[in-house]
This record gives C-alpha cells, sequence and structure tokens, in this order.
C-alpha cells in the first residue's frame, strides 16, 4: 500500500481559465463526487438536487469558518453528456488569482484532487468521449506535462518544508508504530501501551503544527501575490505622495486638493523583499459628494481586504474625528500608523494618540522631504517576516496541492480528537491518524507501509 | 542404481507436502469433487508443528475464521485439540481482537491426519516428489523418488522447510527437513532448471525442555479464558472447555547473565559467524540477534508453553536460537525458572529453498507453468495460519481449475488472505513474511468477527460450505439485521431508570426520547444493558449475533469511510490488464515502471498502481494504452 492513492475515476479540480487577471476564471471538477464536494462550498441552491446542464448563482463560502470567498455561477453537468462524461461542475467566479486559488483550494480540501496536467482530456478519451485518433496526443501531452509539472513540484517542495513534514511524519508514524506493537504483540510488556490520552495530545501537538504551516502558507500567499496594503487617511494628509515614493515614479495623482484622488489605483512594489501590492484610496472622511461616497466606500473595502494598512495622519494637524474613525477601523489589522508632514509645525498631540495606538505602531515622516523612510521600509520588512534573522530559511507553504493535503490532515486530526472525545478505542482512532500521516506523505511522496514495519522492527524487539 | 520408473494412477489434483499448506489445499480439491492425491515425504508429520504450539494470534487469528468461513479445516481442528484459548486485545476495538489457542500438538496432528484418512476422495501417501512432468508448459504429473509417474490436472507445491532444508546447531550442520526429517533434495533444483527463481530463507525455533524440571514458583502463570471461544463456525458454546481443565503457559524472563553467556559465545553463533546465508524474519529474531540488536534492553520476555497433554515437555517461546548445544544449556540455565532444566531437543536453525513469490499470479498459479500451483512457505511466508491460508486459496483454485471452472480472487478488501497474497506476489518478499494487522489498510473491515459474514458466501459458492451450514449462516444474517430494524425503530423514553444508568456512567440525562440504536452508539452502553429499557427480541439472541449488532451500530462511521474507500477502487481493481502485454512497446513509460511491469505481470490496474517504482504517471498511460487496445480490437 502506497501513500500515492490516486484512483482512476477520483474527483479531480483545476482552473481551466489560463492565470492573470481575467474578468472571469472558471474553476472545474470532473468525477463521481464533483457534485458533492461543489455543494460543501456552496450557498445557494442544492447542487444535488438542480436539473442537469443548469447554471445556478450562489457564494462560495469556506465552511469551516463560513467566510464568503465569492459570487459565483455554478454549471452542473452530470454525466455522461460532458466533456469528460463524468460529472462535471464548473465554477465562474470573479476572476483574480486570490478568489480562483482560494477556491481551488477550498475544493481540494473538501475531497478533490487537483488534476494532472492533461487529466480532463485523458478521462474523456478514456470514457469513449474522444476517438482514437487523439489519444496519442493526450498520451504525449500526460508524459511530458508530468514530467515538467513533477519537477516543478519537487522545486516547489523546498527542502525546508520537506524536512519539517517528514518530522512531523516522523512524530505520527512513532506513534502508530507504538498503536500497532499494542495490537501485534499484545503481551509484550516492553512498550507503553498507547492511552488515548497519549494519542490525543499527540494529535494535538501536531495539529498545533500543521497550523503554523498553514499560516505560512498566507505567507507564502503574500509572496506570491504580494501583501496587501491599503493607504488610508483623510484627504491630503499625503498618501498619493507617499505611494509614489514607495513606487518610485508618479502613477498616482497628487493634488493639493481634497478628494482628488478617486480610482483605487493597484500597484505592486518591492519593499526590502516583500512584495506589497498597494492600494490607493479615496481619502476616508465623511462626506456628500456623490463621486468622493464611491470612492470612501471602496477605501472600506481596501481595508476589509487588506493584509496591512498604513493609515497616514497628519502631524501638523490636530487629530480629527476623522483620524479616530479611521484608527477604529483598523483596529484589528497589522497596521503602521505614519505621522506624516513632520516637515511642518507639530499640532498633533502626541500623548493623545497614543491612548488609541501602541507606541511600536507609530512612525514619524516626512514624505515630502524623505525622512523617516528607511524606519517605514525596516518596518514593513520586520512586520511581514516576524522578525526572522534570515528570511531564506523560512519555510513557506506556497504549493496549492500542498495546502490542500495540509487541511486535509488537519481534518484528519480533528476526527482524532472527535474520535477521542467520543470514547473509541484507540485502534479506530488510529485510522484517522494513519490518514493524516498518508495525506503528509503525499507531500513529500513517502511511501506508507514499509516505512512502519521497518519502525515497528527497529524500534521494538520483537519475536513470538 | 537408477530407480526404475512406473506409470502410476492419475489424479485430478495433487498436492506435494502435507504441512498446514498442504493439508488445507488437498481438503479443499477434494471436497470439491476432485480426485485428490496427498503426498508427504512423512506420514507420521502430517499438519506436523515443528514450532510454536499455537494457533492465531493477531491477523493470524483472523486468518483461521477466513478459512473456516471459505470450508477450512484448521478451525475446527484448533477447535478439538486445544489446551488454552485466549482472547488477545480485549480492551482494544472490534478490528484487533484476536483470538489464539495453545495447541496440543500431537493431538493437532492426528486429528488432521484422521480427517484427512477420512475424506472420500483424498489419497494420503508417504513418498518424496522429486520432479514434475511438464508438457507445453504445463504440468501433468509428478515423479516420486519410488519411481512413480502420477498423473495430474493441476498440481499443488507445498514443500515448506523441506525443501534443501539445512539445520545449523552452532558448528554442526546437515540436511534436513523439519524436527530431523527427511529433506527433499531434488525437486528445488528441477524448478530451477524450469527457470523459476529460488531464494534462500532462514527460520529457527527454541529448544524445548522437559516440564518436570522447570520451577513455576518464579514464574507468572497464565491461565485460559473462561469465557467461550472458538474459531469455528460450527464449534459449540457448551462444548469450551472450563478454565480448570485449560492448560497454562508461564511467563519468565532473560537475565542479564543470559546476555552475557549469548555475547561470550557470539563467535560460535552460526548467525553471525556467517555461516548461515538465508535471510531471517525481522519479526521473529533468534535470542542472539535480539541480544545484539537490543544491546540497550536488560532482559527479554520468554513463554514456557505446553507442547500438549500427553507430554512434558514445554516450548520456549522467545528463545529461538542456533547456538551450539553446550552454550544454549548454559542459556537455559540463566533463565529464573528454569535453573535446572532438562533441554529435550536443542533449538535450531533451519535454511530452505524459497520459490520468489513475484513468480506468482493472485490464484497462486505459477506463471511459467500452467496448472502449478505453490503456497506456504515455499512461497515465502512464514506461520501455521499463513500457511494454510493460501494452502487453501491454492487448493481452491487448483480444485476449480482441474473443473474447468473460474478461479477465486481474493482482494486486499476481501480478506486477509487477499492482503498477504497480493503483498507476496506484486511485491515480493526479501524475509519471511508474516500478516501483520497493520498490513491491512482495511482491517476495520477484516475483522475476525465478520469472516463469516465476509466469505461464508464464497465457500458456499465453491462448495466447501454445506447447504446445511449456509442455511445457518442465512439465519445467523437474517437475525442481525432484523434486530438492527427493530432497534431503529424502537425509542427509550427518558425516566428515572434511564437517567440513573446514564448517571453511572457519568452523562446527563435524557431529554427526550432517543432510538435505541443511537442510544447504543454511546460507548460504555452494551446491548444487554439496552435490554433493561426496551423489550426483548422474541428469541433470545445468540452472542455472536449480539456482537454484530454492537459493532455494526458503534463503530458505524469508520466502517462506512473505510467502505467508500474500498468503493473507490473498485474500478480500478475490475480494471484488467491482457496477459503478456509487452510493456517495452508501450512509449512513455519510465524506464523503472517499465521493468517493474515486466516482472511483476500485474493483472489489474490498482495491481499495478501497488507496486513500488510505478507512479501515477506510468499508471495513466497503462490505462490509455489498454482502453487504446480495446479499442482497436472492437475495431
Amino acid at each position: 500500500m502506497t501513500t500515492m492513492t490516486v484512483t482512476e475515476y477520483d474527483t479531480i479540480a483545476a482552473i481551466s481559465t489560463p492565470p492573470g487577471e481575467g474578468a472571469i476564471s472558471i474553476v472545474r471538477l470532473s468525477g463521481e463526487d464533483a457534485i458533492a464536494i461543489a455543494q460543501r462550498v456552496f450557498k445557494g441552491k442544492d447542487l444535488t438536487a438542480v436539473a442537469t446542464h443548469t447554471i445556478n448563482y450562489g457564494h462560495i463560502i469556506d465552511p469551516k469558518t463560513n467566510i464568503e470567498i465569492d459570487e459565483v455561477m455554478i454549471s452542473v453537468m452530470r454525466a455522461p453528456k460532458t466533456f469528460t462524461r463524468e460529472d462535471v461542475i464548473e465554477i465562474n467566479c470573479h476572476g483574480g488569482i486570490v478568489a480562483t486559488n482560494k477556491i481551488l483550494q477550498l475544493l481540494l480540501s473538501n475531497g478533490a484532487r487537483l488534476a494532472e496536467p492533461g487529466e480532463f482530456t485523458k478521462r474523456a478519451f478514456l470514457h469513449g468521449r474522444i476517438d482514437l485518433t487523439q489519444a496519442e496526443s493526450v498520451m504525449d501531452l500526460i508524459r511530458a506535462k508530468t514530467d515538467r509539472s513533477m519537477k516543478v513540484a519537487l522545486n516547489q517542495l523546498d527542502g525546508n518544508l520537506s524536512h519539517l513534514i517528514r518530522n512531523l511524519r516522523q512524530d505520527i508514524l512513532d506513534v502508530l508504530a507504538q498503536v500497532e506493537v499494542n495490537i501485534d504483540y499484545p503481551e509484550y510488556d516492553d512498550v507503553e501501551t498507547m492511552t488515548t490520552k497519549l494519542l490525543k495530545e499527540k494529535a494535538q501537538e501536531v495539529k498545533a503544527r500543521i497550523q503554523q504551516l498553514l499560516k505560512t502558507a498566507q505567507q507564502g500567499k503574500v509572496l506570491r501575490e504580494g501583501l496587501a496594503t491599503a493607504i488610508v487617511g483623510r484627504p491630503n494628509v499625503g498618501k498619493s505622495s507617499l505611494l509614489n515614493h514607495l513606487l518610485h515614479e508618479d502613477k498616482a495623482i497628487v493634488t493639493e486638493i481634497a478628494g482628488t484622488t478617486r480610482d483605487v489605483i493597484e500597484e505592486y512594489v518591492n519593499v526590502r523583499g516583500v512584495p506589497l501590492k498597494l492600494v490607493d484610496t479615496a481619502g476616508i472622511r465623511e462626506t456628500t459628494d456623490k463621486v468622493e461616497a464611491i470612492g470612501v466606500e471602496r477605501s472600506r473595502k481596501a481595508i476589509d481586504q487588506a493584509d496591512l494598512v498604513m493609515l497616514v495622519l497628519n502631524s501638523s494637524e490636530a487629530l480629527t474625528t476623522e483620524d479616530q474613525k479611521l484608527i477604529a477601523a483598523t483596529q484589528d489589522k497589522k497596521r503602521i500608523v505614519i505621522l506624516n508632514k513632520t516637515d511642518l509645525a507639530r499640532k498633533l498631540d502626541e500623548t493623545e494618540l497614543q491612548k488609541y495606538v501602541s507606541q511600536d505602531e507609530i512612525l514619524a515622516t516626512s514624505v515630502l522631504k524623505n525622512s523617516g523612510m528607511d524606519e517605514l521600509e525596516e518596518k514593513i520588512a520586520i512586520l511581514f517576516f516576524g522578525g526572522i534573522e534570515n528570511s531564506q530559511t523560512t519555510v513557506m507553504v506556497t504549493n496549492a496541492r500542498h495546502i490542500g493535503l495540509l487541511n486535509q490532515a488537519e481534518d484528519s486530526l480533528d476526527a482524532v480528537l472527535s474520535g477521542i472525545s467520543a470514547g473509541m478505542p484507540v485502534d479506530l482512532v488510529q485510522i484517522d491518524m494513519t490518514n493524516a500521516w498518508e495525506l503528509l506523505g503525499e507531500i513529500t511522496g513517502d511511501s506508507y507501509q514499509d516505512e512502519l514495519l521497518t519502525q515497528l522492527f527497529s524500534q521494538f524487539c520483537l519475536g513470538k | 542404481m537408477e530407480v526404475k520408473q512406473y506409470q502410476a494412477e492419475d489424479y485430478d489434483v495433487i498436492v506435494v507436502g502435507a504441512g498446514h499448506a498442504g493439508c488445507e489445499a488437498a481438503l479443499a480439491a477434494a471436497r470439491m469433487g476432485n480426485k485428490t492425491l496427498l503426498m508427504t515425504i512423512n506420514l507420521d508429520m502430517v499438519a506436523f508443528m515443528p514450532c510454536n504450539p499455537s494457533v492465531g494470534g493477531p491477523a493470524k487469528g483472523i486468518v483461521v475464521r477466513e478459512l473456516d468461513a471459505l470450508g477450512g479445516e484448521m478451525g475446527r481442528n484448533i477447535d478439538k485439540t486445544y489446551v488454552q484459548m485466549r482472547m488477545l486485545n480485549t480492551g482494544k476495538g472490534p478490528a484487533v481482537r484476536a483470538l489464539r489457542a495453545q495447541a496440543d500438538k500431537h493431538a493437532y496432528s492426528a486429528e488432521m491426519k484422521h480427517t484427512i484418512e477420512r475424506e472420500p476422495n483424498l489419497t494420503l501417501r508417504q513418498g518424496i516428489v522429486d520432479d514434475l512432468v511438464i508438457e507445453n508448459k504445463t504440468v501433468v504429473g509428478v515423479i516420486t523418488n519410488t519411481g512413480a509417474r502420477y498423473g495430474a490436472k493441476t498440481v499443488v507445491l507445498t514443500t515448506g522447510t523441506a525443501a534443501r532444508g539445512k539445520i545449523i546447531i552452532g558448528e554442526l550442520m546437515y540436511s534436513s527437513g523439519p524436527n530431523n526429517s527427511q529433506p527433499s533434495m531434488k525437486l528445488s533444483g528441477n524448478l530451477e532448471k524450469l527457470g523459476f527463481v529460488l531464494e534462500r530463507f532462514k527460520t529457527g525455533t527454541p529448544p524445548r525442555v522437559d516440564g518436570n524440571t522447570i520451577d513455576y514458583s518464579v514464574t507468572e502463570e497464565q491461565l485460559g479464558d473462561a469465557d467461550p471461544n472458538h474459531f469455528s463456525f460450527e464449534s459449540k458454546d457448551e462444548d469450551y472447555l472450563p478454565v480448570e481443565d485449560q492448560m497454562s503457559c508461564w511467563l519468565t524472563y532473560t537475565r542479564e547473565k543470559t546476555h552475557e553467556i549469548i555475547r561470550k559465545n557470539l563467535e560460535r553463533a552460526p548467525m553471525f559467524s556467517g555461516v548461515i546465508k538465508g535471510v531471517g524474519p525481522r519479526y521473529c529474531p533468534s535470542i542472539e540477534d535480539k541480544i545484539v540488536r537490543f544491546a540497550d534492553k536488560d532482559r527479554h520476555q520468554l513463554f514456557i508453553e505446553p507442547e500438549g497433554r500427553n507430554t512434558d515437555e514445554y516450548y520456549v517461546q522467545g528463545f529461538s536460537t542456533s547456538m551450539p548445544e553446550e552454550v544454549q544449556q548454559k542459556m537455559v540455565h540463566s533463565v529464573p525458572g528454569l535453573e535446572n532444566a532438562h533441554i529435550m531437543r536443542p533449538g535450531y536453525a533451519i535454511e530452505y529453498d524459497v520459490v520468489s513469490p513475484y513468480q506468482l499470479r493472485p490464484t497462486l498459479e505459477t506463471k511459467l507453468i500452467k496448472n502449478l500451483y505453490t503456497a506456504g512457505q515455499t512461497n515465502g511466508t512464514s506461520g501455521y495460519e499463513e500457511a494454510a491460508g493460501q494452502g487453501m486459496l491454492a487448493g481452491i483454485n487448483a480444485g476449480l481449475r482441474a473443473l474447468d471452472k473460474e478461479p477465486v480472487v481474493l482482494k486486499r478488501s476481501d480478506a486477509y488472505i487477499g492482503v498477504m497474497v497480493d503483498d507476496l506476489v506484486t511485491k515480493g518478499t526479501n524475509e519471511p513474511y508474516r500478516l501483520l494487522t497493520s498490513r491491512a489498510e482495511y482491517r476495520l473491515l477484516l475483522r475476525h468477527d465478520n469472516a463469516d459474514l465476509r466469505l461464508t458466501e464464497i465457500g458456499h459458492e465453491i462448495g466447501l460450505i454445506s447447504d446445511e451450514r449456509y442455511a445457518q449462516f442465512e439465519a445467523k444474517k437474517a437475525t442481525i439485521e432484523a434486530e438492527k430494524q427493530r432497534l431503529a425503530t424502537i425509542r427509550i423514553k427518558p425516566n428515572a431508570q434511564v437517567d440513573a444508568y446514564l448517571k453511572e456512567h457519568g452523562d446527563r440525562p435524557l431529554k427526550d426520547g432517543v432510538l435505541a440504536s443511537e442510544f447504543l452508539r454511546r460507548p460504555y452502553v452494551k446491548y444487554n444493558d439496552l435490554l433493561n429499557f426496551i423489550p426483548a427480541p422474541e428469541e433470545p439472541l445468540d452472542r455472536r449475533v449480539i456482537e454484530q449488532v454492537e459493532i455494526q451500530f458503534k463503530y458505524e462511521g469508520y466502517i462506512k469511510k473505510e467502505s467508500e474507500k474500498v468503493e473507490k477502487l473498485k474500478r480500478m481493481e475490475a480494471k484488467q490488464i491482457p496477459e503478456r502485454i509487452n510493456y517495452n512497446a508501450i512509449e512513455g513509460l519510465a524506464t523503472e515502471a517499465r521493468q517493474k511491469l515486466t516482472k511483476i505481470q500485474p493483472e489489474t490496474l490498482a495491481q499495478a498502481s501497488r507496486i513500488s517504482g510505478v507512479n501515477p504517471a506510468d499508471i495513466s498511460i497503462l490505462a490509455v494504452y489498454i482502453e487504446q487496445g480495446r479499442i482497436a480490437k472492437v475495431k
């Protein structure tokens, strides 16, 4: 028994549209569980009940958190009148790498497997949908793309990550081996009996470490897609100047008239190794101006979507109620509060500010005079890398397949814990523990049984 | 002088070797209606137990129940001849509970021999099979050392450690089968001539001591169980031996002094001096192996087990050794309780020939020679139960072939026997193979309590389970279903009695009525507790029915999960790979996959996917190729 549990007709998923910022992206599922899997992450009509070849409006939600990911249209096409002759789901979502990837990941965490390159076509062929003349090209496609994607996958699996995963697996393996010894050699008294209590501790510990890894997935996403950074502040506090400074070019329109930056501008910039996706905003302020109102609404949205908020205040003016509203709105975010315009006479009462903002969030700058900018960049880097000295050694999970497998492993560990609390015996709970171990093995491509047996016989002195 | 050959009788099935594999093979073939010959080197060693005097245990005990469900003999035979019965792993879940019996070796052997003698279609005969008669890559008979040429439609080889066996005790080394029996010296060489690849394996056995010279007072007594349990579906609770009529085992330990003696004499240990070339099992190491590999352990468990009722010979389990006799004596005397023990037989190591099992099909027919089957230690396994399981399957398939019927293949999700055979033919083995529960990925489905539910149908279909027993089995199944139905419709209402029961188990009182089936899911609730709150069924239920009802409700979630996994693999299991594929002609296969596939010649896509070194991309390509072939043929 090996870990590569790729069964011929399990349900596969992939993003079917070219990568990039198209208006719409399509995530496709094929296989007998396609509809059930889609239903698990969908809020809207019951997809398992709708007629075939229908398009259904609704939302993709993360079933764990109930958080809405995207507004979508889902096409349900039941076998056999589909491209692959299997049940097929197509999720039309709102483009953008982030949402599309997130949807794919959700599907992978909920029972689908990432499709190999050419696999949809292959299935179409296997089910007789495509004729013989196309077969050879399918085969070439599979071989060529598999080799390439394997290479890519191997590259993605950096040494540190695989080391970490192997450690996790070894820890689980120790537990499994102990359970197995208890079962296969019940009279062997040298080995501690693995109780559900011990198993629970182990499961919790491993789960915590997987969650840590999944957090880095967040960081990894940032490396790939940029740390969504919103620059907010009242009109004319210097937001666009700050953006321009970071961009080193005049992309945003900077004027002295309050409220002129009306469009949300997205720019990418690399600050000390941290890719920022900067979102300029129209200044947030109470306004009756209709055009401005749209801008404000967008700013609030930008704060919601941002991983990092730079809140710009004018140090040459006293704190206004608008400032305070912004401080409140960004309370739960990673943020840097920038006291700009320090070249002008200071009017802002810093002790008052410190009632709402902690000292280490505050940074004084004068964008105009180019002062405090190094410190700002430094702060961004520290915030992101969390003070880790050498970012080279930071382990990050970036691959959608890996993230999906880690999520599934976490689910299995949850099943271990719920089994234990339901009073299940060790050898049953162990089924889920083994499952977690196999899922982790799929990341590193290690196989199961021989490893376990080797462990069993090298660790314990067994003999009937 | 050359022995003159003569034309002897024709049989449908000939089984070579009457060990645990051979007995099952011969009985199965004969009971299916084949005129069967069972050849053995020594008529007094039928179903002989040259090693430990026990049957069953984790995984192995499940195999015995599987055999029984298929219509095999081991379960019935041990139920008639055990001296102690114990259920192991009772504190764990249902999947790993395991029944183990201490056997009366002589009674076991005699009973099996008698059963075979009474089987109408079966002839038991002493003699050594030296060669096979082959025509067109098909076996058509065997030739014995006495010159007899028997014709056969199919032949099953279960030669065990007799195949060019060699016993080693310290510096002493001689050709021998198990327990100083005559070895089979010619057959292996003739198999090699036919093109079979053989390997050399090693196993060993501990010294036996005289029970009158053991000081039991310093050992720990291990009693049998009071509650009745049997291996066979047919055995009755009223026939179960009360504890006082069972025999005990005794637990003791090696001491530092034992280890010292061994360490001092390591250069005389054939295991380490390089004398032994065969590969030994990791899970059943000799005591010298344990001392060397686990140097930090200050003691090792030893179980002193009775060899039977009419003997005072005791088996020192855990003390397998091939040290010189002189050293063995010192070793034995260093063990608490054995200070003055007399060794009756020294322990020994034995080397023997094995047919590398990748040369077999999942039916246990060889790929090289048609109608030839191999089973047991010949295929690289170890253990009576493993041997019997294969013997049964080989016997069934040899019998079916002789009758011109389709073979039986057991899948990994059907039985431990299926797990074992798939492991052997798909991966081969580089040490004597023992079944472990950890080898089974679906072990919750492969329980000992449901072996009858899994396999009786097959046993009945091939004619090894009588209509009468099948009717009993059907009745049991129906009762289980009826009771499950009943519990799923009766409600338990909140009342003082129920609340008191719940409180006693630290649970909260019921708010609303709850279905009895739901109530039973609580971990501490036993079926018999339920009967305090609901009406009893019309007829009192058999304990084995109750066990099923409990397990099927309590572990439903887990069982369902595993069943779904099995379901997913089904289509791949069903996808047959045509015979004699030229893998070199398939473009795109990786070199390693090509070599492995050529060597193993898997029969299904699922089996191919289990070969190490064959990756999913290779399976994809193979699938496309197979499909292509099919479509091409249709045109």
